[in-house]
C-alpha cells in the first residue's frame, strides 16, 4: 500500500505512478514525425470488462442489459440504509479464468476496498472494488499486427469491482435522471502495463483481448452495450527520454475509436510540447463526432478515494484445487489455437491469426475441414474463408453465426471442387447463388447445370473445332506467340459457358496447338 | 498534525458537508482535541503485527450465481426526494 | 395480581401460557403506561394500532395451540436504528426524516416469527454515536432514575447512549424488552446507566442486516431486559446466521437460559489490573470488589490477569468507528431517500443536505473518519489503529488462556445529570472506557445492575466472555444478579 504524501491524481492509482514499462527500444514505424524531432507514444489501458452472470457482484439482481429504468435494481444497489454486500461466486470464478487465460498469476488471497467518493450514480457513496489485494496479478498477452509483426503487453493486474449506475441527462432540462440497473454489476478492470506503441498497436490490443475474453465465455465483448470499455492514457516522449505526462482518455467504447482518439492525443500533446508548452495530466473524453479528445473534469478538483478494506465484506481466499480446476476447463485460446492450425493444417501464422480471432470463426473452419470423416483440404477451406466468405459476412454485416451458408454446405462445395464437378472459378458463382438462397452447392449445380465438363472427348471435340474455325490464331501460336493460347483457353471457356475444366482445356489446347 | 482550517475545508469537502467559514475554525480546534487525543496510540509497539481485517476469523463466503432480487422499482423509489417515470432525479450533473 | 407490566418477560410468558391473562391484556397495559410517560422521550414513535394487531394474532395463535415460544405475545420496543417495515427509522436524525423502510431488518424479523409484538421505536443518539442520548432529533432522552442527593438532585439524567431509549424504557417498564445495538458500549452503558441488563453478543451472532450501519466491524444487535433470564430469552430470539451478512457467522443458536444453571464452582474469574484506573469512584471499586467476592463465595476462581492495551481501546476505537462511519455515511446525500435540501448545483445539494441533516456530533466523527483514511494519513491513524486492535484482540486471547469469564465495572461513574460534559467530546467518550475493548476484540459481554450509588443511581458490573462464549456469560451474570439482589425502581 503506497502511502503518498500529495492526494493521488485524477484515477489514476498511486500504485501505477511511473510503472516500468517492458517495452524498450521502438519501432521506427510507430515514432511520429513533429516538427523538433520524432515522437515516441507510450500507452498504457485499463479495460472495464462486464464479467458474464447472471446477477450482480453483490446482488442477487439480473446483470442483463438493456431492461426498463430501475427495475434491475434491489434495495442493496440503491444502497437503501442497512444494506448489505455478498459475492457472487461467478464473479470469482470469471475472474480466476480470465487471469488464466491472460498467462497471470492469480492471488489466492485478494481483498475488497472501498473507493470514497460523491456521485449520484454511485448509490453508497463508496465502489466496492479492490485496490492493495487484487485477485489477479501480473500477466502478458501477446498481440498479432496486421503485418505479421507481434507484440506482447504486459498485464500488471486485474481486479473485480462493481459498475456504477448510468446519467441520463437529456430527459430533463433542469435535472439530471438516474438508472442504477447497472449499478453493482461486476466489472474486472485490467491493467496493461504502458507497453504500446501505436494507436494501431492499441487498436490491436484491445482486440486481442476481447477475442481471449470471448474464448473464455468472461464476458461478451459487446462494446455497443458497454459491456467493454477502455480507458487509455497517453503521453508522448523523445525516444530514450523520460516519460512525459500522461492524459487518460476515458470510457472509450469502440475499438475504432481507441485508434483515433490515441493518434489524436498524441498528435495534440506533441503540439503543445513543441510549441514549448507543458502537458496537465487530467482526465479526457473522446468524442467521436469531432474526432477529439476533449478535458473532462476541472483541475482543482483532485479525487482523494480513501481506499480501506470493506468491513462489510471478508478476505478472499480461494484453495489452489480450485484455481486448478478453472485451469483444466480452459478451451483453447487463440494463440494456441492459431499455433495448431498452422501446425496441423499449414496455414500461414496471418490466416491462421484471421480465423481464430473469433471462437465460432475457428469452430466453423474446422467443421469445414474435418467432416467427420474424410478431411478436406485445410489451405483451400482457409482460402475460401479468409476470401469469399469473410467479404459476404462483412458486406451483409452479419456474426459467423447468422451466416446462411453453414460449415456442412461450405465444406460440400469445397467437395465437389476437389473432385472436379465444379471449377474453382464456378464455385465463386455456386457460393454467391448458395449466400443468397441457402441451398446446399450440389442442388445448385444441378438446377442451373453447372457441372464441370470433364469428359476429354467433349473437350476435345469443341477445341478442335476452335482451332478449325480460327486459323490465324493457330497460325499465330505455331509461330511462336504462346500468348494466344490464352485467348483460346477463353474462347472454349465461352463455348461452354466457363464449364470446360480449365485443366483439361490447356492441356488438350498444347497437345493439338503444339504439334 | 494539527488541522487548519484549509485543510478543515478540504476534509468538509471531501465528506460533502457544508461548514461556515466562521466555523471552520472552532471545528478545527474540536477536531485537532480529538486528534491529539488519539495520539497516543504511537506508545504502542506494533511492529510486525498485523492490522485486524475482521473480528470473525472466516473467509468471504460465496453466494450462488443466481437471480434472487430486482423488479422492485416502487419498493427502490418509494422514498425517493424526487423521482419520474421510473428514474430517480437529481440536481443536474455537468460533465 | 402482579401489575402485569411489572412482570419479566419469563414471568409473562409463564403468565400467557396459563392464560392468567391475553396477550392483548398485556400490550393494552404497556399502551396505557407508554403514555403515562411520555416526559421520558424515550419513544418517538408508537405504534399502538399494529401492537393490538400482533398481540391479537398471538392470542390467535395460542388458542390454536400454536404458540411459538417465549417471546410468543411480549411486548417489546425496538430501537430506532433497525429497519422496520412501514414503520419510521430515521436513526434519530434529520436526515433520515420521514423514512419508512419497505423492508425488516433481520433481527425484528426474527422476533416478530417469534410472535413478540412491537410497542414503538425508541429514541437514540443520532447514528448511534454517543453516551447519553441527547444527540437525538427528537431531543433527549431522560432516564427514569433521579439522583436523591447529591449535585444532580431532582435533575434530569442522561439514561446513558446511544440506546438510551431502549435502555429507559425498560427501566420505566414501558417495554417488556428491547432492542438495542452496541458498537463501543452503546447497549452496555445504558443499561449499566438505566439499572437494566444489557447484552452484546459476540459480533458475528446476530445478523446486521437491516440495521443501520454506523461502524461496520463493531456494530452488534443486543438485547436490553429488565434480567439475566430475560437476556437469555431474547438473544435466542435475535440471534442466528443470516447468509444476506457476510459478516454473520454460522453457527447454531443453543438454548440460552440452559446456561442458567446457578452453578459456577470451578468457574476462573478473571480481574484485569489496567481496568483499575485514576479517577474511578470508590463505590466503583468498591461494587467491582464486591463483584469479585460474590462470585468468589459461589465457588468461582478468582484470577488476576492483565491486558495491557486496555487504555488504547477507546483512542483506537475514536479512530475505527469514525472511519467506517465516514464511508458508511455517504450513502446519506438526498438523491434516493431522506431529506434533500436543495442547493445551487449537485455538489451544493450534497453539502446543503448533509449539513441541514446530520448534527454536531455525527459531522464531527465523518471529519474525523474522512481525515484519518485520507492520503498521507491513512497509515498513522486506520492502520495504526487497526494494528492496536489486533494488539487488544491478542490480550483477550491470552488472557482467556486462564480464566473464562472477565469481571470489570460497567462504567466509570454513575448518570450524570443532562447538561454535564457537553463541552469537550473527549468527556463523553471516556464513558465508554470500560465497554469499548470488548467491542474492539468482538467479544461478548454483558452489564448486570448490581448496586446503588450514595446518590440512589444504579451501578453495573461488566462481564466478557470469549467468543462465541455467551453462555458463560449469562451464567456468570445470574450469580452476580442472584447475589446482589438489585430490586431497586427508579
Amino acid at each position: 500500500m503506497t502511502d503518498a504524501t500529495e492526494t493521488f491524481p485524477d484515477a489514476i492509482p498511486g500504485h501505477l505512478a511511473g510503472h516500468i514499462t517492458s517495452r524498450i527500444g521502438h519501432n521506427s514505424d510507430d515514432l511520429i514525425e513533429g516538427e523538433t524531432g520524432t515522437w515516441e507514444i507510450i500507452v498504457g489501458m485499463e479495460v472495464h470488462a462486464q464479467v458474464s452472470s447472471e446477477s450482480k457482484l453483490f446482488s442477487g439482481t439480473p446483470a442483463a442489459f438493456g431492461a426498463e429504468p430501475n427495475t434491475q435494481v434491489s434495495l442493496i444497489d440503491a444502497a437503501m440504509p442497512g444494506m448489505l454486500p455478498v459475492l457472487n461466486a461467478a464473479a470469482i470464478r470469471q475472474a480466476v479464468r480470465t487471469g488464466l487465460g491472460l498467462n497471470a498469476q492469480i492471488n489466492l488471497r485478494s481483498v475488497f476496498d472501498r473507493k470514497n467518493y460523491f456521485y449520484p450514480d454511485l448509490p453508497q457513496g463508496y465502489q466496492i472494488s479492490q485496490f492493495s489485494d487484487p485477485i489477479v496479478g501480473e500477466g502478458r498477452v501477446t498481440v498479432d499486427l496486421e503485418d505479421g509483426e507481434s507484440f506482447e503487453v504486459g498485464i500488471v493486474r486485474i481486479h473485480l469491482e462493481q459498475d456504477a449506475g448510468k446519467s441520463v441527462h437529456d430527459r430533463r432540462p433542469d435535472a439530471t435522471c438516474i438508472d442504477l440497473n447497472r449499478s453493482g454489476v461486476a466489472l474486472m478492470e485490467i491493467v496493461s502495463k504502458p507497453d504500446i506503441r501505436s494507436a494501431a498497436e492499441a487498436a490491436a490490443y484491445l482486440a486481442k483481448l476481447r477475442s481471449i475474453l470471448r474464448y473464455l465465455g468472461t464476458c461478451d465483448g459487446n462494446m455497443q452495450e458497454g459491456s467493454l470499455r477502455a480507458d487509455v492514457n497517453v503521453s508522448v516522449r523523445k525516444p530514450g527520454g523520460e516519460l512525459g505526462t500522461r492524459c487518460e482518455i476515458k470510457n472509450v467504447n469502440s475499438i475504432r475509436f481507441v485508434r483515433q482518439a490515441v493518434d489524436y492525443e498524441a498528435r495534440r500533446q506533441i503540439g503543445i510540447l513543441e510549441d514549448g508548452g507543458e502537458i496537465d495530466q487530467e482526465t479526457r473524453l473522446f468524442d467521436p463526432d469531432r474526432g477529439e479528445t476533449r478535458s473532462m473534469r476541472s483541475k482543482e478538483e483532485a479525487h482523494d478515494y480513501r481506499y480501506f478494506p470493506d468491513p462489510d465484506l471478508l478476505p478472499v481466499v480461494l484453495e489452489q484445487s480450485f484455481v486448478d480446476e478453472i485451469a483444466a476447463s480452459l478451451p483453447e485460446l487463440p494463440d494456441r489455437k492459431a499455433a495448431r492450425f498452422a501446425d496441423e493444417f499449414g496455414l500461414s501464422a496471418y490466416d491462421a491469426g484471421l480465423l481464430v480471432a473469433d471462437r465460432e470463426t475457428a469452430d466453423f473452419y474446422e467443421q469445414v475441414v474435418d467432416a467427420g470423416g474424410a478431411k478436406r483440404d485445410p489451405k483451400i477451406a482457409a482460402n475460401w474463408m479468409t476470401g469469399d466468405f469473410f467479404r459476404r459476412l462483412n458486406a451483409d454485416d452479419l456474426a459467423i453465426a447468422a451466416s446462411p451458408v453453414s460449415a456442412g454446405q461450405l465444406g460440400g462445395m469445397l467437395d465437389l471442387i476437389a473432385d472436379g464437378t465444379i471449377s474453382g472459378k464456378i464455385a465463386k458463382d455456386v457460393f454467391d447463388a448458395m449466400w443468397e438462397s441457402g441451398t446446399d452447392a450440389s442442388d445448385i449445380v444441378e438446377e442451373k447445370g453447372l457441372k464441370q465438363i470433364s469428359d476429354t472427348g467433349e473437350i476435345s471435340a469443341i477445341v478442335d473445332q476452335i482451332i478449325a474455325d480460327n486459323p490465324e490464331q493457330s497460325e499465330q501460336y505455331r509461330s511462336g506467340n504462346t500468348k494466344v493460347a490464352g485467348w483460346f483457353t477463353g474462347q472454349v471457356m465461352k463455348a461452354t459457358q466457363g464449364k470446360a475444366n480449365p485443366q483439361m482445356v490447356n492441356q488438350l489446347l498444347q497437345e493439338k496447338l503444339g504439334s | 498534525m494539527a488541522l487548519d482550517t484549509d485543510t478543515v475545508k478540504r476534509i468538509a469537502r471531501l465528506a460533502r458537508i457544508h461548514v461556515d467559514e466562521a466555523d471552520l475554525a472552532p471545528l478545527a480546534d474540536e477536531l485537532n482535541n480529538i486528534l491529539g487525543w488519539v495520539e497516543q496510540l504511537e506508545e504502542v509497539d506494533t511492529d510486525g503485527v498485523e492490522p485486524m481485517t475482521s473480528v470473525v476469523e472466516m473467509v468471504q463466503r460465496l453466494r450462488a450465481d443466481e437471480v434472487t432480487d430486482g423488479g422492485v422499482r416502487d419498493k427502490v423509489l418509494a422514498n425517493a426526494p424526487e423521482s419520474d417515470d421510473g428514474f430517480f432525479v437529481v440536481p443536474k450533473v455537468i460533465e | 395480581m402482579a401489575k402485569l407490566t411489572d412482570l419479566t418477560i419469563a414471568e409473562a410468558g409463564v403468565g400467557l401460557a396459563a392464560g392468567d391473562f391475553t396477550a392483548r391484556e398485556l400490550t393494552d397495559a404497556y399502551l396505557l403506561e407508554m403514555e403515562a410517560s411520555r416526559g421520558l422521550n424515550a419513544y418517538f414513535e408508537e405504534t399502538p394500532e399494529r401492537a393490538r394487531e400482533m398481540a391479537e394474532a398471538s392470542d390467535a395463535r395460542r388458542g390454536r395451540g400454536e404458540a411459538s415460544g417465549p417471546l410468543d405475545g411480549i411486548p417489546l420496543a425496538i430501537k430506532d436504528l433497525f429497519c422496520t417495515e412501514g414503520v419510521l427509522s430515521t436513526s434519530s436524525s434529520r436526515i433520515l426524516e420521514g423514512f419508512r423502510p419497505t423492508y425488516e431488518s433481520t433481527v425484528t424479523q426474527q422476533l416478530w416469527d417469534a410472535g413478540a409484538v412491537l410497542l414503538g421505536k425508541t429514541s437514540m443518539d443520532e447514528f448511534a454515536m454517543g453516551s447519553a442520548n441527547i444527540t437525538s432529533c427528537y431531543g433527549p432522552v431522560i432516564n427514569p432514575w433521579k439522583a436523591s442527593g447529591g449535585d444532580a438532585a431532582g435533575k434530569d439524567m442522561v439514561p446513558g447512549g446511544s440506546s438510551g431509549g431502549s435502555a429507559a424504557a425498560v427501566a420505566a417498564r414501558i417495554a417488556a424488552g428491547a432492542t438495542g445495538t452496541d458498537t463501543g458500549g452503546s447497549i452496555r452503558q445504558p443499561g449499566a446507566f438505566c439499572g437494566v441488563v444489557g447484552l452484546k453478543p459476540t459480533y458475528g451472532r446476530c445478523s446486521r442486516w437491516g440495521i443501520i450501519a454506523f461502524a461496520s466491524s463493531l456494530d452488534q444487535a443486543g438485547p436490553i431486559t429488565r434480567t439475566v433470564r430475560d437476556a437469555a430469552i431474547m438473544l435466542g430470539g435475535m440471534a442466528g446466521y443470516d447468509p444476506k451478512d457476510s459478516t454473520s457467522v454460522d453457527l447454531p443458536v443453543p438454548d440460552f437460559t440452559t446456561a442458567l444453571t446457578g452453578d459456577i464452582r470451578g468457574l476462573r474469574v478473571g480481574v484485569p489490573a489496567e481496568y483499575r484506573m485514576d479517577g474511578t469512584p470508590a463505590e466503583i471499586e468498591a461494587l467491582w470488589q464486591q463483584g469479585v467476592d460474590w462470585l468468589c463465595e459461589a465457588g468461582a476462581e478468582i484470577v488476576n490477569i492483565s491486558l495491557p492495551h486496555t487504555k488504547y481501546a477507546l483512542p483506537a476505537y475514536y479512530i475505527v468507528a469514525p472511519a467506517e462511519a465516514s464511508s458508511n455515511l455517504a450513502r446519506y446525500d438526498g438523491m434516493r431517500y431522506g431529506l434533500r435540501v436543495e442547493g445551487e448545483d449537485l455538489t451544493d445539494t450534497y453539502e446543503r443536505t448533509r449539513e441541514a441533516g446530520f448534527g454536531a456530533e455525527v459531522k464531527r466523527r465523518i471529519m474525523i473518519g474522512t481525515y484519518v483514511l485520507s492520503a498521507g494519513y491513512y497509515d498513522a491513524y486506520y492502520l495504526k489503529a487497526q494494528r492496536v486492535r489486533t494488539r487488544i484482540s491478542e490480550d483477550f486471547k491470552s488472557a482467556f488462556e486462564n480464566c473464562d469469564v472477565i469481571l470489570t465495572p460497567t462504567t466509570p461513574s454513575t448518570a450524570f445529570a443532562l447538561g454535564e460534559k457537553q463541552d469537550d467530546p473527549i468527556a463523553m467518550y471516556l464513558n465508554d472506557i470500560f465497554t469499548v475493548p470488548a467491542s474492539m476484540a468482538g467479544l461478548p459481554a454483558i452489564s448486570v445492575p448490581a448496586g446503588l450509588s450514595a446518590d440512589g443511581l444504579p451501578l453495573g458490573l461488566h462481564l466478557i466472555g470469549p467468543a462465541f462464549g455467551e453462555e458463560a456469560v449469562l451464567r456468570a451474570a445470574d450469580m452476580i444478579e442472584r447475589a446482589a439482589g438489585f430490586d431497586a425502581r427508579p
